[in-house]
């Protein structure tokens, strides 16, 4: 350790810089929370004074409910597909040795190095050529596409720090291949399934660009807050629904996180 | 190795079975592509139909409300002769660009820090990093909307201080905005990638170095920076190519000069109504960003060959 002390010595200015920087990560979001607790109309300092009136408004807004309620069923959708097809890939990736493996993988990528909007019209447009009505389908398709990269992305790892041999045992054992896969792969896996189902849900949930393009009569929570944005009276009630958002996203994701690298980092 | 084996126990298992079970148990590679069809039907489904869909309806042009399906190269002549469109376009990278620089410049030594100096809890960082990202982006650029506004926290706030007297006009609807934001919503795209390539690097090669009489600039420069350089160009990519077809952040912090080329495919969808323009503006759009890459590709290339 000691002959290591001039690499790992601790830096000061650069300590500094790394709690500026989470300082700057995390400012311009907690305005929202803040200003959703102030007693104006008008966005601005000073603070006027607390109140919770804009949540309890909120309440009993019909609309936001409906939005509420419809990117859960899309976010949920989507999470489940798109974890069981990451599953599948990650698994016939990492199992077989298939020819074109990289190619593969790039192609399930791709959408990461694509501008989003891109997509978004490219499927609109097949959408309306197919005659296909605009719905929460068509949003759960767009989001599948978003998301099964960051699926595959995490589970890949997973089932790349897997060790066949178990499987082998338990064939060996007399295990068919079907209770070898729930009673040895899924359990050893099953952090990053966890981690793949919250991180696609708030993907989903949070997903603007796609559902622009895909949304029919029913608006997700972004697009309801997108409508809003253009009426300055709206702005608190916004700011108090984005802010429980930003709560539960943080939330969830956390713990997606927390799930998706633990195992990870103490098998190394 | 023991693929092959248990591949082999398998076949003795159930000899003599034929068709498709049999000629998947024999070839444990197709096995694998089955396993694989519905993923790649769904991205399929998703990625190049439309994809195909999308070059075509960019060879059609619009007639009245509906399509004139002939194939044309019409509105790419459009978009090559009338300047708005390579001014938007250029803007456009440009304030992808310059987001880029700053950002993987900020994030540098970000990364660096958590790659060389945080020993304890090095999963927290990463997390307490990258977790914004996660959350809504229009929520993220609302909330710059909510601080650069004519009337928002840095205006309204200086004002209560007593340090201006009016408003700051150029805060909110301008191309810094649009940088600004951009840079601080796409961080985590930069700091994953080039933490990743820092922690990679071998530190018995900087003890080396310093043995054999480096400073830590030296150190830096000859060491550490060059063998990051994937990361840093990873996290380019990462963020330039999104960025550049945004429309959220200039449609909501713009203002008329930050308007990006993705506000103008937005409303070749939308008010405008030419769907035909829009697929091709999309396709000239991917164009310049698969050549702006491409060329970068090579030059990173040729200065990594100047550095070995």
């Amino acid at each position: 350790m000691s002959d290591l002390s001039y690499i790992k010595r601790p830096n000061r200015p650069l300590q500094i810089y790394a709690i500026l920087f989470l300082v700057v990560l995390y400012l311009p979001v907690l305005f929202i929370p803040l200003f959703s607790f102030n007693d104006s109309v008008y966005v601005k300092f000073p603070l006027t004074g607390l109140t919770t009136k804009w949540y309890v408004e909120l309440w009993s807004r019909e609309p936001v409910w409906n939005a509420l309620w419809n990117s859960v069923k899309v976010g949920a959708a989507v999470a489940v597909i798109s974890t069981i097809l990451g599953v599948i890939a990650a698994r016939a990736i990492t199992r077989y040795r298939l020819p074109g493996k990289n190619v593969l993988v790039t192609f399930i990528m791709m959408p990461l190095v694509i501008p989003g909007i891109i997509f978004g019209v490219a499927l609109l447009i097949l959408m309306s050529r197919l005659g296909v009505p605009l719905s929460l389908f068509t949003v759960t398709l767009g989001h599948l596409i978003v998301c099964l990269p960051f699926a595959v992305a995490t589970l890949l790892p997973r089932f790349e720090g897997f060790d066949k041999s178990m499987e082998e045992a338990s064939a060996d054992l007399g295990e068919n291949g079907w209770w070898t896969f729930w009673r040895v792969t899924m359990p050893m896996v099953f952090p990053g399934i966890v981690a793949s189902l919250l991180l696609s849900f708030t993907i989903s949930f949070d997903e603007f660009i796609m559902a622009f393009f895909l949304t029919g009569t029913d608006p997700t929570l972004p697009m309801y807050i997108w409508g809003q944005l253009r009426f300055p009276q709206e702005f608190p009630s916004i700011l108090a629904l984005s802010a429980l958002i930003l709560f539960v996203s943080f939330f969830v994701v956390f713990v997606a996180q927390y799930f998706g690298r633990r195992g990870l980092e103490s098998e190394q | 190795m023991t693929e092959t084996s248990s591949s082999s126990t398998k076949a003795q298992r159930s000899p003599g079975r034929g068709g498709l079970s049999g000629l998947l148990h024999r070839h444990e590679n197709l096995r694998g592509f089955l396993l694989m069809t519905p993923t790649l039907l769904v991205m399929g489904v998703g990625i190049i139909a439309p994809f195909f869909i999308l070059v075509t309806m960019s060879l059609w042009t619009r007639q009245g409300f509906d399509f004139d399906t002939t194939l044309t190269m019409a509105n790419y002549a459009r978009t090559w002769n009338e300047p708005i469109y390579g001014a938007l376009l250029s803007r456009s990278f440009w304030i992808s660009g310059i987001a880029t620089v700053a950002t993987v410049i900020l994030c540098y030594p970000m990364a660096y820090f958590v790659a060389f100096h945080v020993h304890r809890n090095k999963m927290m960082w990463i997390i307490l990093m990258t977790l914004p990202f996660w959350t809504s982006y229009l929520l993220r650029v609302f909330a710059w909307k909510v601080i650069l506004g004519y009337e928002g926290v840095i205006n309204s706030g200086l004002m209560a201080v007593g340090l201006i007297e009016a408003p700051l006009e150029f805060l909110l609807y301008s191309q810094e905005a649009v940088i600004i934001t951009l840079a601080h919503a796409w961080a985590a795209f930069a700091i994953l990638p080039l933490y990743v390539s820092l922690e990679k690097i071998d530190k018995s090669l900087l003890e080396a170095a310093t043995d054999l009489g480096d400073g830590p600039v030296a150190r830096f420069m000859r060491i550490t920076l060059p063998l990051s350089l994937p990361g840093v160009i990873a996290a380019c990519f990462l963020i330039f190519i999104p960025t550049t077809g945004d429309y959220i952040t200039p449609a909501l912090l713009g203002g008329p000069d930050g308007a990006m080329i993705g506000n103008f495919i937005q409303l070749q969808f939308g008010p405008v109504n030419n769907w035909p323009m829009g697929a091709t503006l999309s396709m000239v759009l991917m164009m310049w960003i698969s050549l702006i890459a491409l060329v970068f590709l090579f030059i990173t290339r040729l200065a990594r060959e100047k550095i070995a």
